[in-house]
């Protein structure tokens, strides 16, 4: 315990137990990927085709769809990861969480190997995203350093939704209250921000949500790293720094509160 | 490591007026239990006695409104990472994950507990063979029967060798053929590793197959504790376990308990 080193590498070990039995699930039944899909393709297809016809819209070069892309790609990360926390009160309810809350694994661990989960679960979605953005003849950025930073982001954004979203089962305990207040949470984060349309045709006071949204950071970012020749708006180093910044308070909450679950 | 203040060793679980209270309902009032080292020993009450909730503080898992526990010779409230290292522990709920394999479930507790990475194999290995779950290794948990399934819970809460194993209605649910598996598994521990083991049950065969002592809690009182002899003859020549259960529970015994208690002994009955 004393050795510093020792304690980070056990601390890793953990959360690392954490992440692997849920990719280990995901392998068992990889269905999930499949009905993920589902969603982003109808948002990209009906919505997109139908919204690209508005005029004003569309932002200084190019395609709405090009532009709506990223959006939906943070859209569909957010929506799988706001619900994870339903996923934690069943395993609450199952039996399962008791056997990780009475092992010695400090809860930060735990917490961190289920955001890296999320991570894992929503990176193998976004391929999902890209492969169609691809069919639908978005000039897709396939440049293996964007690719990489496009992957960091996904799973930084998916990693905080998904804590944030541990944080409210924490609170509400319950499967049938949670699922009230995720479909209450969703929509203003996700209108509330840049995902959809540009920011600048918000009126002012929503200008002001949107900037405190994470989501408005992650779909800056991946406007950037996603599609050929575009750039982001606040820079890739501020989006990054706000979205590890906001996912490192949520994780230091999960860990305070995760214990509440099995109590 | 500071291990002060250390209880009489001799105790894995001692526990000095230990109470939880939920609101103004005292669910557990000031119990003074003691757990000597290789005991096998059984907490029996009626539903709603405070049982579950004993079990959750003496686990780590609730903390305690008032009172001091020291668990393997660490302080309940100071210490509880070091007392969840020194300890197993099997819920009443199923918690085996169903989505993983046997494998899966016993290399998670491994790397959860931290076995070093070179014992883990051979750990892993052990336990499946001592739990006759060699063959069902890779298969995914969710197709184990009830025996199974308890069988590899008991295993991961056991891969580490804690010195105490609590166990929360170990065999509800079960067939008499499972049910006997699992208990041997129990003496079997016991016998090789000298694991210190606390158990509920509402099943008075089980301590008496079980159990070296046992305590009665009723109403969040620890009410009577001693070996199944010692209680049995302080009612009578001829009385059994059922009789000292009811001379304590009274014609209460069935009016307590609430709705969740009960959804959760029917839920792992049914799964069993």
């Amino acid at each position: 315990m004393a050795d510093p080193i020792d304690s980070l590498m056990g601390f890793a070990t953990q959360a690392y137990a954490v992440a692997d039995a849920e990719v280990r699930k995901l392998r068992h039944d990889p269905s999930e990927l499949l009905t993920r899909a589902i969603q982003p393709a109808i948002w990209l297809v009906l919505f997109g085709e139908v919204m690209a016809q508005v005029r004003g819209l569309t932002t200084d070069n190019g395609r709405y769809l090009d532009f709506l892309a990223p959006g939906i790609l943070a859209q569909s990360v957010l929506f799988a990861a706001i619900f994870y926390g339903i996923a934690a009160i069943w395993e609450r309810d199952l039996g399962v969480l008791h056997r990780y809350m009475v092992s010695p694994a400090p809860r930060s661990a735990l917490v961190i190997g289920k955001a890296v989960s999320s991570a894992v679960r929503r990176l193998s979605q976004a391929a999902m995203v890209y492969l169609l953005a691809l069919l639908l003849g978005i000039s897709v950025d396939l440049d293996p350093i964007h690719l990489a930073a496009a992957i960091g982001m996904i799973a930084l954004g998916s990693g905080l939704f998904s804590t944030f979203s541990l944080i409210i089962a924490c609170i509400v305990r319950t499967r049938e209250r949670f699922m009230g207040i995720g479909q209450v949470l969703t929509m203003p984060i996700f209108f509330a921000s840049n995902a959809i349309y540009p920011i600048d045709i918000m009126p002012r006071w929503l200008k002001v949500v949107s900037l405190a949204n994470p989501l408005t950071y992650e779909v800056d970012a991946l406007r950037a790293l996603m599609l050929v020749g575009n750039t982001s708006r606040y820079g890739l180093a501020a989006d990054f720094i706000m979205l590890a910044a906001i996912a490192a308070v949520m994780i230091v909450i999960a860990a305070r509160i995760y214990p509440r679950l099995t109590m | 490591m500071d291990t002060s203040p250390l209880p009489k060793p001799n105790f894995l679980i001692e526990t000095k007026r230990l109470s939880k209270s939920f609101g103004d309902r005292p669910a557990v009032d000031q119990v003074d239990l003691r757990v000597g080292a290789g005991e096998i020993f059984g907490l029996i009450g009626p539903n709603g006695a405070g049982k579950s909730t004993l079990i959750k503080m003496l686990t780590t898992l609730l903390p305690p409104t008032s009172g001091d526990a020291f668990i393997a010779g660490f302080d309940l409230r100071r210490q509880s990472r070091d007392v969840r290292a020194a300890i197993g522990y099997v819920p009443q709920l199923v918690s085996a994950d169903g989505a993983l394999t046997g494998y899966e479930n016993l290399l998670l507790s491994a790397r959860l507990y931290l076995i070093p990475r070179l014992e883990q194999a051979a750990r892993i290995k052990e336990a499946l063979e001592m739990t006759g779950l060699t063959e069902a290794a890779d298969r995914l948990a969710q197709h184990y029967s009830g025996g199974m399934l308890r069988r590899l819970e008991i295993a991961q809460s056991t891969l580490h060798r804690p010195r105490l194993l609590v166990m929360d209605e170990p065999t509800v649910g079960l067939d008499p053929v499972a049910r006997d598996m699992v208990w041997d598994h129990v003496r079997d521990l016991r016998a090789r590793l000298g694991t210190t083991i606390l158990l509920t049950t509402h099943v008075m065969q089980e301590v008496d197959a079980l159990c070296d002592k046992v305590g009665i809690l009723h109403r969040g009182k620890l009410v009577e504790s001693g070996t199944p002899a010692e209680l049995k003859a302080s009612i009578g020549p001829k009385a059994t376990l059922d009789d000292v259960f009811a001379a304590v529970a009274g014609k209460e015994a069935d009016a307590s308990g609430d709705y969740r208690d009960i959804r959760q002994t029917r839920r792992s009955a049914v799964n069993g």
